[in-house]
């Protein structure tokens, strides 16, 4: 049997605003437990929420960049559970009316383009934490996290793979990212994802019984977890059982999911309308001045990429996977007056290959996009090589100085001058009668050999086309 | 002392007949002299000693706000700084609050003095008081009797003079029902026009807190303090706030008011109809002008709200899980034991029944044939309402369906004890600000009668009010043992 693997996927990416969804307090990472919850976070009696108009705004701007109905009017509603890092035994969050519906978001899969369809986005607030370490068998709670806005982002079942569910959950990841709507920090836990999976016999219409896999931290595990849990159920359903409905946990040490709850056990939330929270409505003027506000997006970027600078699809794909990649690269182009190309071949090849190997982004890039934009300028009036250009570029990697400074402290500087290469030359066929002969009896490929001896002589500096005319004058003489 | 009003009270501590420490020990005196009523859960002698020496000092100093040194008290459901706030339960017996309800701030910013917190039916669900973790408050024209509640400290304590005035709070009638059961007067504001930001939630849709005092001049004085847009409340509203004691004495000449006909009908006792009356009467007198209106709707009240308030009692009270503070019991072996038996040891059995309740409504499945139905009927009832003012100016009737009652002697019949809320009920539910006044009484009990305005339109109904308690004296008398 062939089987068609049915993947949705839900987002919850934490909102970059200073201050909590419904309170004054800070919503920065790593503070001492329980010192960025104020009254409204710990859920004291008579508390009551006020919403921050940020969240709204950055729904709205994620709304408008995956060309969704934002919605003119949409409703808190409460939902119901109790749990200890949950203050108020129940969390507010969006239900009927979301503030976000339908929208869409294209991936690039095998070289085609492929739409995912966004049934709606929502905002809601993030629980605290319950921790169960140096506790004595005990339970901690932390409730700074308590209240940090979550926009939660909810694709259409349209994913037949793992690879097409990485590819949508990056392009998110990089899309609010560019909106500078959220970090992205996926260690902190400010990217998160659930995933829907079913399988089906391909061609059937309707749905396999699906399960849910909860908070899968990392692309690598998102990837892991649907192939282990696609595999399980395959070989459940071909020994002839039945899929379960249920939450499943996915443990990246034994590489495996298994059961946290059955939709038995399930909770009934039983939603209402928060009657603390008024209804948003969103205004024409708010609508206008966020459109007006939006950055050049990820997919408008690359087109532009290809067509403005003729770059590949896949370079351009990589340079604007961030904002401030894309920025770096488009400075560079300004800043050093040379073609695209070898910008975008520095960039993508010797910089982002030492970045990796530090461990550094981009934004914390040693060699400004000015310094490499000098550097790039010598290799295009001849003052350096390209070989030697390399070794200049691995100075700058761990000093200050521009690449002039550093040509000049290291006479690296190319040799133009044709009296001094024509006496390197003629030493050097002084020296290799042999080499000569061969040449002279048809052996062309020699030639490369004087090639390589003048420059090792001149310690590289020597420039490669004038080197070329000079011995070709000289042999055929 | 003790007889005066709020208003005489702020005239003769600013031309000294008295300092505001003396009569707070008086006030203070009294309380403890009267503490068999139950009406206070907490007296807080020595934080009012402190305020009214501060509040004397501002007098001296000239420019101190208008009840500066006027002793007051607050419903047990406003979150008070370092004072027990329980909110009449034993889940918040130990609960010290961390913060000051906004109501609360605005007292003590308009110099006013707190004497302690006030007796209250459990979170403020019950119409008699009898539900409180500290026992049944007595209402003062009959100790064997109920003072009505939720608000019945409130009632009871300025009823027997122990406080010239008291903050409460209106859910379904908590404010105008205890008014009426103990002879005081008492308003339940617009919704939205006073800060919920503090006051323990009951049900958020529909709470509203108020002043309840001895005269309307007084409840005025008090709004005054407590009105207000509050950006920590969502709900509350940011229109002005008028001088609330400019329109007091405005004539009644052609006043129209609506009198509908469900509110009359064959549930109402005889004797209280005729009391109704004779109020309605001294307005007639005054040149008002009586209008036949109907509210088809007001019978589907009772079910609506409770399935609304229930609902929403259901979440409100979710935080009080044992886990962070309030009650928590003893050695639980895991987190549902937890749960279950620090819940189970402190709500008291309306508490329980009416979580219960909503939970049962917002349940999948009934959701909509209960919580969705009702809000129509609150928006059907609403406009009962609206038509019905587009015609008149206030809307009169009575508040409870008959005065007071014994302790004891309906608590066996919950459902009993919630059709006595028919007249307050619907007020709640279309966010309308309504008034409950003493208007005679009936074998010594007293009745009440209700006037009914326009949103935000609280200054008609105190002009309304007021010039009924120039004609009449039902809110001059007291109690016996109480003179």
């Amino acid at each position: 049997m062939q089987w068609e693997t049915v993947i949705g996927l839900e987002i919850h990416t934490q909102l970059a605003t200073k201050s909590k969804i419904f309170s004054g307090a800070a919503t920065a990472y790593g503070a001492e437990p329980n010192t960025q919850a104020c009254a409204v976070d710990l859920g004291l009696p008579g508390v009551l929420p006020v919403l921050n108009e940020d969240v709204v705004r950055m729904a709205v701007k994620f709304g408008l960049a995956i060309e969704a109905e934002v919605a003119d009017v949409s409703v808190f509603a409460r939902k119901n559970y109790f749990y200890p890092d949950s203050p108020k035994g129940y969390q507010i969050s969006q239900m009927d009316h979301p503030i976000v519906g339908i929208g869409h978001m294209d991936i690039e899969i095998d070289g085609a383009t492929k739409r995912i369809g966004i049934t709606r986005a929502h905002l809601e607030e993030d629980a605290g934490k319950s921790l169960h370490e140096n506790f004595h068998g005990l339970t901690g709670i932390d409730l700074n996290r308590s209240g940090t806005p979550l926009l939660e982002i909810v694709s259409e079942p349209d994913m037949h793979s793992a690879k097409e569910a990485i590819a949508y959950m990056r392009k998110i990841h990089e899309l609010v990212q560019y909106l500078e709507i959220s970090d992205g920090n996926m260690q902190e836990g400010s990217f998160r994802c659930d995933a829907n999976v079913s399988i089906r016999p391909k061609g059937q219409a309707e749905y396999g019984t699906r399960t849910e896999l909860k908070n899968i931290n990392s692309f690598k595990f998102v990837e892991k977890a649907i192939n282990i849990e696609v595999e399980r159920q395959i070989e459940i359903i071909e020994n002839g059982g039945k899929i379960t409905q249920e939450t499943r946990l996915y443990d990246a040490d034994k590489n495996e999911t298994r059961s946290m709850r059955s939709k038995e056990e399930a909770n009934d939330y039983r939603y209402f309308p928060d009657p603390d929270l008024l209804p948003v409505f969103i205004s024409e003027e708010l609508r206008a001045a966020v459109k007006a506000d939006l950055p050049e997006l990820p997919q408008a970027k690359r087109e532009r990429f290809i067509a403005e600078y003729q770059l590949d699809a896949e370079t351009a794909g990589v340079l604007s996977s961030s904002k401030t990649l894309a920025h770096y690269f488009e400075a560079l182009v300004k800043a050093s007056g040379c073609d695209a190309k070898t910008c975008s071949n520095w960039v993508t090849g010797d910089l982002l290959g030492a970045l990796n190997k530090q461990g550094l982004d981009i934004a914390q890039s040693p060699i400004s996009y000015d310094r490499l934009g000098g550097l790039l300028q010598r290799i295009a009036d001849n003052t350096i090589s390209g070989k030697i250009a390399k070794q200049v570029f691995e100075a700058m990697l761990n000093s200050k100085d521009s690449a002039d400074a550093i040509i000049e402290s290291q006479g690296l500087k190319q040799i133009t001058d044709s009296g001094a290469i024509e006496a390197i030359i003629d030493k050097i066929i002084a020296d290799n009668p042999g080499q000569v002969e061969q040449y002279l009896s048809g052996k062309d490929k020699v030639f490369g050999f004087f090639v390589g001896q003048t420059m090792k002589a001149s310690q590289g500096k020597a420039n490669p086309g004038e080197v070329n005319k000079i011995l070709q004058d000289k042999l055929k003489r | 002392m003790h007889t005066k009003t709020i208003a005489q009270l702020a005239q003769g501590l600013r031309a000294g007949d008295y300092s505001s420490q003396e009569l707070t020990e008086a006030y203070l005196a009294r309380i403890k002299q009267h503490q068999d009523l139950n009406s206070f859960i907490t007296v807080t002698e020595h934080q009012a000693i402190a305020a009214a020496k501060q509040a004397d000092a501002m007098l001296a100093a000239g420019d101190a706000p208008f009840l500066t040194g006027v002793p007051m008290a607050h419903k047990d459901i406003f979150c008070t700084l370092g004072v027990k706030t329980s909110c009449g339960s034993k889940m918040l017996d130990k609960f010290i609050s961390p913060y000051n309800a906004t109501v609360v701030e605005k007292f003590n910013a308009a110099g006013a003095v707190s004497l302690g917190k006030l007796n209250m039916d459990e979170f403020a669900m019950g119409s008699s008081n009898e539900t409180s973790f500290y026992g049944a408050v007595k209402n003062p024209w009959a100790t064997d009797c109920v003072p009505g509640g939720s608000s019945g400290g409130s009632a009871a304590a300025v009823a027997a003079r122990l406080i010239p005035g008291a903050t409460g709070t209106d859910t379904g009638g908590s404010i105008r029902q205890p008014a009426a059961l103990c002879s005081i007067t008492g308003l339940k504001p617009t919704y939205g026009r006073v800060s919920r930001y503090g006051m323990i939630a009951y049900a958020s849709s529909l709470d509203q807190g108020g002043p309840m005092a001895q005269t309307a001049e007084d409840a005025a004085l008090m709004l005054q303090a407590m009105a207000g847009f509050d950006p920590k409340d969502s709900t509350s509203v940011d229109c002005a706030v008028p001088d609330y004691s400019a329109d007091l004495n405005n004539s009644l000449a052609g006043l129209k008011i609506g009198l509908p006909k469900e509110f009359f009908d064959e549930a109402l006792n005889s004797e209280m109809a005729a009391t109704i009356e004779a109020a309605i009467n001294e307005y007639k007198k005054m040149g008002a002008e009586i209008i036949e209106v109907s509210m088809p709707n007001l019978k589907l009240a009772i079910p609506a709200y409770y399935v609304i308030a229930p609902a929403e009692c259901s979440a409100n009270l979710s935080r009080l899980d044992g886990v962070r503070y309030g009650h928590r019991c003893e050695n639980p072996v895991d987190l549902n034991d937890l749960y279950i038996r620090s819940r189970g040891e402190a709500f008291g059995t309306e508490v329980k029944r009416r979580i219960l309740i909503g939970t049962y409504a917002l349940s999948e499945g009934y959701y909509d044939a209960y919580y969705i139905k009702a809000q129509k009927i609150r928006r059907l009832i609403s406009d009962d309402f609206n038509k019905a003012l587009e015609q008149v100016d206030v809307i009169m009737g009575p508040v409870s369906p008959s005065p007071t009652f014994g302790i004891g002697e309906k608590t066996d019949d919950p459902i009993e004890m919630y059709l006595a809320d028919i007249y307050t009920i619907a007020i709640n539910l279309a966010g309308l600000p309504a008034m409950s006044i003493p208007a005679g009484f009936i074998d010594n009990k007293p009745v009440g009668l209700q006037i009914i305005g326009n949103y935000f339109n609280e200054a008609k109904l105190l002009n309304v009010a007021h010039q009924y308690q120039q004609v009449t004296d039902w809110h001059q008398q007291t109690p016996k043992g109480f003179e």
